[in-house]
């Protein structure tokens, strides 16, 4: 009793676990239970029970509630799907002019909306496409296929990659450096020699759209959100979902409301990027001084000027870290985006994995890492660029970029003209190097893989056989074998032993959507991938990171790489995994395991560091070694920080998991994939979507709710 | 005298969600304790008081006294919960937002703890930006802006940013800012609580410079009773938003109203902030000395010299005409004696 008494929370935990193995051990499978089978299949079988909702027949096995729940949610995907299909096809007809045919015709409000801004969206993107490569489209848009005819000169000749080379290499000077406009014009010239040019022409016009559209509207909202807090209410829960929604799952309802190409990518792209905007645009408003505001005030502005004039310029920097999230994200979704067939790198990507091509996926795979670098860079550079006076400058001084970069296009222009007489008859490569023209360096890439498959294979073979059998079977048994009952138990208790009811309900709220959806037995085979994963990273995370912190430069070193790291969209580090591996379970969880464990190794380091330098001093005066001061000082500052790191961890791991689905998985991430290529997948991929970012949201709760409560008792909130 | 540019009437912040309905209930009678019993904090509790034209009204008092937020009522940055404020006779709580933007626009001046610059705009374009604001070209808000720049020295940094500026001058830009639309009425919220001693220092002296100069009718803000001392004309202490004593300098030290007012009294150094005029007697007697003082004279400059006589000084107002006498021993008993808490 005494030890009870002592540790009361301790005992409440093993209480909690021992209520959790007594479930698991009293609730046994049925024995006509089939693992990882929809519970609501459309297949009709007698031996399945059926109810109808709202109009929906939805057909499960019927098995002991204790066991499974019913899939009472089974009808919500049909639903949707339906009324997605309902809201396109039917609803409110309106007459429309058409223009092609000179007549009016009936189209439903939606359709007519959607096609509207699809054409929109098909216009802008083409337009900046062939500005960077040339093209007709942008012109028929004004006139016609017929004019195009008779004026076989109206083409926008696109500009040569000289000038973009030479203009990125003159921004990345202005807003950092000598070293960041080599580094850019480096990385544009290996982009042409070796052949990437137009795909990363056709990725780079997409963000190019996407990013300032998405800039605009996340503005919008964070500012009308900082502004009300009605609409602040009403977004938040939005934001929270799409923090934790894998990328991959918004693409399925794009498919039906916009269809295919880069359109839909683009506005299905905003989606995902315009949340991190708002998030920091509030962020940003939120953290200026009240006086600034006062200031302002005082200075007889109205609430326009007040937002324009002080609010805005004085929140820059956040805003513009904002513009970097909104970018970063754009890029990663643009090659994800191959999926719904966006061009660009990201569709090369995937035509070279799908065709097992390691080599020019890892030639495709490295441009999109140094583009994903050189944006980030860049983006972040513009952040931190304080503005400086110009007042007094000459012309020249003043503007001596703008100069520049009208020198390199008519150098441009005349090196392609020139070409022209040195390449007579091939292709002219001072204006462009074409696709298939350029160093291929992808032989010695598909060589070097069967190299290594053919000295290591035995090693690999038995690795992974090892790590199949003895680890991950087990473990996804187990997994699979917790009654539904006993894990909500569990993941309910935990809820209310760190945050009390209000936890406790949300998270039972979110376990329950999952377990009465179709699809209890994959999310628990995510959950073990993610569970593995996280577990795997954040051991090195942890351990990498505090070996970092020992020393200053090693420190910053790691936080370099991490950063680097971060900006990888997460479908490249498939393409290692798989040269390795191959196509199995291992590759996938090796994916997960380096992506995760980025954000473990980064807060581990940010923790540490953040430990105040007087608590160092007041250590090292009471005389504690290097050890004593790791685990009694800063170990236990650092932990909350740390946590926050696991929660960013779980993230990652489950948007690699779900990614994970391409090599082949049979998890939630594999029925999203199903999802993209069925007609009827759009409720299915956006239910299955919603599922994955409860599990995040899951834990994002229970740690955020713990790391609030340990920080205000250290006193560090 | 004309009308006084500012006026209060049993001004009330509360703060809270059924502020105005538990004020209405209270009829006046506003206890601290039984509003936060309900969910309300109390910040300015029944404020009156006039300032007139070309006075400074030194608004002193502890963290959490509610100086700040009867500032902020006076500026509308907030709106009071009760009472009325009068800015020239206009009532400033029935105007409407575009009156109340031209009203500061034109006739009012802030400067900020923090300074509160605008971090991407230089020296002379944060001066000139209340000025932009009321829609003046920027020539001629520039050139405007550069007169405040000299007014308050900084004229060769009036480039820099304020990232640039070290917190002394960063206060600078905040009151050439202030002033640059020539406002009547001068709102000062504890403008050198955040500088060091010696800049402080300094600071008071070129405020007593500048207004000396412009004659402005001020709120001044501060915590520190020396600093109110120094600078008033009237000081009002306030202390859990009850404006507990408003009195002038040397009545304060002299006749400290409560409890709470003496203890800042206690350490004051009495001859460094009276005058002779404020401990002589009216009356003159018949056994004069020698030695006349002016009124005006600090103590502590005259005090040697006074206290060298055997006999009663004459005391002379500027115009050399006799306005009173002061005797040495009521000059100890001022500086060493007649503190009540004194052991």
């Amino acid at each position: 009793m005494e030890f009870v008494k002592k540790y009361p929370k301790l005992f409440q935990w093993l209480f909690l676990l021992v209520v959790f193995f007594a479930l698991c051990f009293a609730i046994d499978v049925p024995e006509t239970y089939k693992f990882i089978r929809g519970q609501a299949e459309f297949v009709k079988d007698p031996n399945q029970s059926s109810f109808v909702f709202l109009g929906k027949e939805v057909r499960y096995y019927a098995f002991d509630v204790f066991w499974r729940l019913p899939p009472l949610l089974g009808w919500l995907p049909i639903w949707i799907n339906d009324s997605l299909f309902f809201l396109m096809n039917d609803w409110m007809p309106i007459e429309f002019w058409n223009e092609d045919t000179q007549e009016f015709r009936t189209r439903p409000l939606v359709l007519q909306i959607s096609r509207n801004l699809t054409a929109f969206m098909t216009f802008l993107i083409e337009l900046i496409r062939e500005i960077l490569l040339g093209g007709l489209e942008t012109i028929v848009a004004f006139t016609s296929w017929d004019w195009i005819d008779k004026n076989p000169w109206a083409e926008l000749p696109g500009l040569p990659w000289t000038i973009v080379a030479a203009g990125s290499a003159i921004l990345a000077y202005k807003l950092s450096g000598k070293g960041l406009a080599l580094f850019a014009g480096l990385v544009m010239v290996y982009i042409s020699i070796f052949g990437q040019w137009k795909p990363s022409m056709q990725t780079l016009s997409f963000i190019l759209v996407a990013a300032p559209l998405s800039f605009i509207f996340g503005l919008g909202l964070g500012i009308a959100a900082f502004k009300s807090k009605r609409v602040e209410k009403a977004l938040y829960p939005i934001l929270l979902v799409m923090q934790t929604m894998p990328q991959y799952a918004v693409l399925v309802p794009a498919l039906v409301l916009f269809g295919v190409g880069d359109h839909a990518a683009v506005i299905i792209t905003m989606v995902v990027a315009v949340p991190p905007m708002i998030l920091l645009t509030i962020l940003g408003l939120r953290a200026i001084p009240p006086e600034v505001i006062e200031a302002g005030r005082m200075s007889g502005c109205n609430n326009w000027q007040l937002m324009f004039k002080v609010l805005i310029p004085t929140a820059r920097r956040d805003i513009l870290i904002g513009v970097n999230q909104v970018i970063m994200v754009c890029f990663s979704m643009a090659v994800i985006s191959a999926f719904i067939g966006a061009k660009g790198l990201g569709f090369n990507l995937l035509l070279a994995l799908n065709q097992l091509n390691i080599g020019l996926a890892l030639e495709a795979g490295l441009c999109i890492s140094l583009i994903a670098i050189l944006l980030d860079k860049m983006s972040l550079a513009w952040a931190n660029k304080q503005t400086d006076y110009f007042g007094n400058l000459t012309f020249f001084q003043r503007n001596k970029n703008i100069l520049f970069f009208a020198a390199t296009i008519i150098i441009g222009i005349v090196l392609a003209y020139i070409g022209t007489f040195l390449f007579k008859g091939d292709y002219n490569y001072l204006f462009e190097v074409p696709h298939n023209k350029g160093i291929s360096t992808a032989d010695f890439w598909n060589k070097g893989v069967d190299w290594i498959f053919d000295t290591f294979f035995i090693y690999i073979k038995a690795f992974n056989t090892w790590l199949i059998q003895d680890v991950l079977q087990p473990m996804r048994a187990l997994y699979l074998r917790m009654p539904a009952v006993a894990t909500i138990v569990l993941v309910v208790g935990a809820g209310y032993l760190i945050g009390g009811i209000r936890s406790a309900l949300v998270v039972c709220g979110l376990t329950l959507f999952i377990a009465l959806s179709p699809w209890w037995d994959r999310a628990l085979v995510t959950a073990y991938m993610a569970t593995f994963g996280v577990i795997v990273s954040c051991l090195i995370g942890f351990t990498v990171g505090t070996l970092c912190f020992q020393n200053k430069h090693s420190a910053s070193f790691m936080l370099g790489v991490c950063d680097i790291f971060q900006t990888f969209p997460s479908f490249v580090y498939l393409i290692p995994v798989m040269m390795l591996f191959g196509i199995t379970d291992t590759s996938v969880l090796i994916a997960v395991i380096v992506y995760a464990t980025i954000p473990a190794t980064r807060y581990t380091i940010e923790g540490l560091r953040s430990v105040p330098m007087g608590l160092h001093d007041a250590a090292t005066m009471s005389g504690v070694n290097k050890f004593q001061r790791l685990t009694k000082i800063e170990f236990p500052l650092a932990f909350p920080h740390m946590m926050l790191g696991l929660n960013q961890t779980i993230v990652f791991a489950l948007f690699m998991v779900i990614i994970g689905a391409f090599i082949g998985t049979e998890d939630l991430g594999q029925y999203i994939l199903k999802a993209l290529s069925d007609k009827k997948g759009a409720g299915i991929g956006f239910t299955l979507g919603i599922c994955v970012a409860f599990i995040g949201l899951i834990f994002d709760n229970l740690i955020r709710t713990w790391v609030d409560q340990r920080k205000k008792h250290l006193g560090i909130a | 005298m004309s009308e006084p540019v500012i006026k209060c009437e049993a001004v009330y912040k509360i703060f809270g969600e059924n502020a105005k309905k538990m004020l209405q209930e209270s009829n006046g009678n506003v206890d601290a304790k039984t509003f936060q019993e309900n969910g309300c904090i109390v910040g300015v509790n029944n404020a009156s008081f006039e300032v007139s034209k070309g006075e400074m009204l030194v608004v002193m008092g502890l963290s959490g006294s509610g100086k700040s937020t009867l500032l902020r009522c006076i500026s509308r940055l907030t709106d009071a919960t009760g009472g009325k404020i009068f800015i020239e006779g206009q009532d400033l709580l029935q105007l409407n937002n575009k009156e109340l933007i031209e009203l500061r626009r034109n006739k009012m001046g802030m400067v900020f703890q923090s300074f509160a610059l605008l971090p991407h705009k230089t020296v002379v374009e944060n001066i000139a930006f209340p000025l932009q604001i009321k829609g003046i070209k920027t020539e001629d808000s520039i050139s405007k802006a550069m007169d405040m720049v000299k007014l308050v020295g900084l004229d060769g940094r009036e480039n820099y940013f304020p990232r640039e500026l070290s917190g002394g001058q960063q206060q600078r830009v905040g009151i050439a800012r202030s002033l640059a639309v020539e406002p009547d009425i001068w709102f000062l919220d504890e403008p050198f609580s955040a500088l060091d001693p010696l800049i402080r220092k300094e600071m008071q002296d070129e405020f007593l410079r500048l207004q000396d100069k412009l004659q402005k009718t001020i709120m001044f803000i501060t915590h520190d009773f020396d600093e109110a001392l120094k600078l008033a004309d009237r000081i009002a202490i306030m202390k859990d938003g009850i404006i507990e004593q408003l009195d002038t300098p040397a009545n304060i030290v002299l006749n400290p109203a409560t409890e709470y007012v003496r203890k800042f009294t206690e350490e004051v150094p009495r001859e460094k902030v009276l005058l002779i005029q404020d401990v002589m007697e009216p009356s003159t007697t018949h056994n004069l000395g020698d030695l006349k003082v002016l009124k005006d004279e600090i103590i502590e400059n005259v005090a040697e010299k006074i206290l060298t006589q055997e006999k009663t000084v004459t005391v002379l107002d500027n115009n050399k005409k006799i306005v009173g006498s002061i005797n040495p021993t009521k000059i100890i008993n001022t500086v060493f004696g007649g503190r009540k808490n004194s052991n």
